[in-house]
């Protein structure tokens, strides 16, 4: 099968490739420009470990076509830290809330968090579970989860994080 | 798990698409949000050779009014539905059963077109397109035929499409703004089909229900309109004994498979659940 070239940025970077219009994104961010950071979870749509930012949308990259994404903006895991270098406030969160124990879903749970707080800035608990139920994690129940958006959202907001009562 | 091969295409206009249609033939499919056969072509139970993407196609995507009609391109996804004032004010019931579909991440790319077109029994917005008396416009080389949604459905998976035909625009009729609506759907969790779900819309006068019309999802082979169900409670206040006679009517037409959603039984009686509660739901927000 014919290959076909796409371009695509990635992390503010131009990249380019061939591949065939079966390719999953997934598979071409992965494989052709080696970031592994987008996981592989469950391949069928369900647990959110790939998803990636396409054009300021939340996309599970293994049911997105490659070539679906030609002259597509995406972030990833590996764009989501500060210019310089230093964590983000979503990285933060989950680094200071223990928002994670295994890790195999935070890249996905940032990259789709992420994209909840540019569209949320301030979002309630309620709005945090539901702009996160495409994401499963299977460790840590979402309670610190949940609490790492809140401290990211609180420190983009300037105000102090203050847990809610139990 | 990777699709078979296939050729792609990223037509710019509906005539591209439609002419590509008819020149590939059986083999072609048009892909829009792909939620549904990306997966299906992954586990090889779809197999197209040509798959004929709509993304690049801005005529199909938006939000119009047109005279008493709100007239939705089939690209328009769930995320642009839900962002939609339009569809909030004018359409609600459209805004609520959009929150119950899948997960944000599938609705930023599932379109109201694959979601009806696809023909999937498990889906919500054809229930909901019969209840409101939607019009879905299919376009082929010979032009454009207007189906309504209630003779749209043919069983799963088979619609009134033609070969060559795609699903470009439905036109849903603005239901009176005085009217009630609720979309009540039971499911295991988040992002699952309806075990059972229910599509009220409906209007009140002097207390007691004027007009009625209701659709179930996922309670058959397609989506059905549940008119004896509705003739059951036109002309009541909704008391005990009129709800059990639609929850009643609305079962006797349910023949819903047996699978991990729980038997038959079950499902035909939280299905009548599903009538009484969007029922009582919609009297509650008529006006």
């Amino acid at each position: 099968m014919a290959k076909t070239h796409v371009t695509m940025k990635v992390n503010g970077a131009e990249v380019e490739g061939l591949v065939e219009p079966r390719t999953l994104l997934v598979h071409f961010i992965r494989e052709n420009l080696q970031m592994t950071g987008a996981h592989i979870g469950c391949d069928t749509t369900h647990c959110g470990a790939c998803t990636v930012d396409l054009n300021g949308m939340s996309v599970k990259s293994c049911t997105v076509l490659a070539v679906q994404a030609e002259g597509a903006e995406i972030s990833t895991i590996e764009g989501m830290a500060n210019a310089d270098g230093t964590l983000s406030a979503l990285q933060e969160g989950f680094r200071m809330m223990h928002g994670l124990q295994c890790g195999f879903c935070t890249p996905g749970m940032i990259v789709r968090a992420h994209r909840l707080l540019q569209e949320n800035t301030s979002p309630t608990e309620e709005e945090i579970r539901f702009g996160i139920a495409g994401n499963l994690c299977r460790c840590t129940g979402y309670q610190n989860i949940v609490r790492a958006i809140q401290y990211a959202a609180a420190k983009i907001n300037g105000v102090e994080f203050q847990e809610a009562a139990e | 798990m990777i699709p078979g091969q296939f050729q792609y295409y990223r037509p710019a206009t509906t005539a591209e698409a439609i002419g590509l249609m008819a020149k590939l033939g059986d083999d072609a499919r048009p892909l829009a949000g792909g939620h549904s056969l990306i997966p299906m072509m992954k586990l090889r139970l779809a197999t197209p050779e040509h798959l004929i993407d709509l993304h690049g196609i801005d005529s199909l995507k938006g939000i119009r009014r047109e005279g008493d009609r709100i007239v939705i391109g089939a690209m328009t996804t769930q995320h642009d539905l839900l962002a939609s004032d339009e569809i909030a004010k004018m359409l609600p019931i459209l805004h609520e059963t959009s929150l119950l579909i899948a997960d944000p991440q599938v609705r930023y790319m599932g379109t109201i077109g694959g979601n009806v077109a696809n023909g999937d029994p498990g889906n919500d917005m054809p229930a909901l397109m019969m209840t409101l008396g939607a019009t879905y416009h299919l376009e082929g080389q010979g032009g454009i035929r207007q189906v309504p949604a209630a003779e749209f459905y043919q069983g799963a998976y088979f619609t009134a499409l033609e070969p060559g035909e795609i699903l470009t625009a439905i036109a849903v009729p603005a239901p009176a703004a005085n009217h009630g609506y609720a979309y009540e759907k039971l499911k295991r969790k988040i992002g699952d089909y309806a075990t059972a779900a229910a599509a009220v819309v409906l209007t009140m006068s002097g207390g007691k229900v004027a007009t009625c019309s209701i659709g179930l999802t996922n309670l058959s082979e397609t989506a059905l309109l549940a008119d004896e169900a509705a003739k059951a409670v036109v002309g009541t206040s909704l008391d005990d004994a009129s709800l059990k006679r639609a929850a009643a009517a609305a079962e006797a037409i349910m023949s819903p498979a047996g699978d991990g959603r729980g038997p038959p039984e079950y499902r035909k009686y939280v299905g009548g659940i599903m009538v009484i509660r969007a029922l009582q739901r919609a009297a509650a927000r008529a006006k």
